[in-house]
């Protein structure tokens, strides 16, 4: 946002509500991922049921912020800048919603392992995960600074977890080649790996609008619909 | 690409000691909508003003620098102001009908003018005028009813067709619908869009709103420059200017 104030203190006021609220938002689905993978991974099922129960939080903000875009878009007819920002706080807010969602499949993959044996130790899953999480608070801190240069970053790193995937599911396919055994709890860390990647994906959609908010320019799908 | 109908380069304007506009440059393309925005005493009034000459009227006011209607400089010794005004028209924040009929208002122009011969062309032209300006289907049964008994918004479409009746190629509008109620605002908003087919149009507004709606360039004035011109829906979605995202935005002051 930018530094200087509007005239209008009351509108001023909403814009920040609503950026508020989409931090507040972000800061929940990232810890919801993370709390899905430590789980996971310490094979906490009490941990992976709260991650669970903290969708209903992220759900309501949804719609709140969802809500006020509206009401400002009504009320304020918002232009140039202040629209960009509605526009990427309406885009955003569904890739923190889907975020949100992610975390929840991987609490509920990670309750069905854990009352199995362990496959094998976690040694990508892990390290995927950090590359995960790392690229979504990465988006989120470029949101908050305006800072164009760290989301192009994030939108480069999207491909590091792309290839954390791949690898992750060629090492399982070999367990289920293996073992028939291992199939169903191979199957469902493939999922999660697949979740993981899909969080990477939403990290680039929400650092594509971060160009867009601050450089009003349009980079997704490899487009550079330039100002002229 | 079209050719510019007015073509304005590096004009400054003097009231007496007083300079209200420095170096302004752009080119206004024939059948679009240029907006001009700004706080007041920006320069957008006086500079819609030079561009029919109406601030030659003003003791003191002095123009430097070239503003082209076709390519013919409208400062020059050569120039016919009567007849740029025609070709220039104006319409104003207060729309003021002449004390006479509808019919006549209508018809004054063309009458002095001397732009028809036959009672019948005039009918045909006062008709036609009052079709464009989107007024005929509320006022043909009373054509020679007083003009003051029409409602604002109707007595500034009956501005606008005064101003068509001499088929002017400009229209210079300051403030058109600022004192008009939106449904009013709505149907001259509509008129202009319309009118844009046939005419060149410069308004002047404060209400950005209204600038983004219905115009398809958009020049920024402040401090007598000309702070940024461009595609209305570049300004208003990604302007290029600090200065103009603060005012289009609401940061400014």
């Amino acid at each position: 946002m930018p530094d200087r104030q509007h005239t209008s203190k009351h509108y001023e006021q909403q814009l920040r509500e609503l950026k508020d609220k989409l931090l507040l938002m972000s800061h929940k689905a990232e810890l919801m991922i993370a709390d899905s993978i430590r789980a996971l991974v310490d094979r906490r099922p009490t941990l992976a049921e709260e991650v669970i129960g903290r969708d209903d939080e992220v759900d309501r903000l949804e719609i709140e912020i969802d809500n006020l875009c509206y009401q400002i878009l009504a009320l304020e007819q918002p232009v140039a800048r202040d629209l960009r920002f509605i526009a990427t706080a309406l885009k955003i807010v569904k890739d923190l919603e889907r975020i949100g969602d992610i975390a929840v499949n991987i609490a509920e993959r990670a309750i069905e392992l854990i009352q199995e044996p362990e496959l094998k130790r976690l040694v990508d899953l892990p390290i995927m995960a950090d590359a995960a999480q790392k690229i979504l608070k990465e988006s989120l801190d470029a949101f908050v600074n305006s800072d164009t240069e760290l989301a192009e970053k994030v939108i480069l790193n999207d491909n590091i977890v792309d290839h954390l995937y791949e690898q992750i599911f060629r090492e399982l396919l070999t367990y289920m080649l293996e073992d028939p055994r291992s199939i169903s709890r191979a199957i469902k860390l493939i999922f999660i790996a697949k979740h993981l990647e899909r969080v990477g994906d939403h990290s680039a959609n929400i650092a594509e609008m971060v160009v867009f908010l601050v450089r009003g320019q349009d980079i997704r799908h490899g487009t550079r619909l330039d100002r002229r | 690409m079209d050719p510019v109908k007015i073509n304005v380069t590096e004009t400054n304007f003097f009231y007496g000691p007083r300079q209200a506009l420095y170096k302004v440059t752009l080119g206004i393309r024939p059948r679009s909508i240029t907006a001009l925005i700004g706080p007041s005493g920006c320069g957008k009034s006086t500079f819609l003003r030079s561009l029919n000459r109406m601030n030659d009227l003003i003791p003191g006011a002095r123009l430097e620098g070239k503003v082209e209607l076709d390519g013919q400089d409208i400062y020059s010794d050569s120039m016919d102001v009567i007849l740029l005004r025609r070709r220039v028209g104006m319409i104003f924040q207060r729309s003021n009908p002449f004390p006479m009929s509808i019919y006549d208002n209508v018809a004054y122009g063309p009458r002095v003018n001397g732009l028809v011969k036959r009672r019948i062309q005039l009918d045909e032209i006062v008709e036609k005028t009052l079709r464009a300006a989107a007024l005929w289907d509320e006022i043909a049964d009373r054509l020679h009813r007083s003009a003051m008994s029409l409602s604002g918004g109707q007595q500034q479409r009956l501005c606008i067709a005064r101003a068509l009746a001499v088929q002017p190629e400009v229209l210079l509008m300051d403030e058109p619908a600022s004192a008009l109620d939106p449904i009013s605002t709505a149907k001259i908003e509509e008129l202009i869009y319309d009118l844009r087919k046939t005419y060149t149009i410069v308004i002047v507004t404060h209400n950005m709103q209204q600038a983004a709606r219905v115009s398809d360039e958009t020049g920024f004035f402040l401090s007598g420059r000309l702070v940024e011109f461009s595609e209305t829906k570049q300004i208003f979605t990604a302007p290029r200017n600090r200065e103009t995202e603060d005012y289009i935005t609401g940061r400014f002051g």
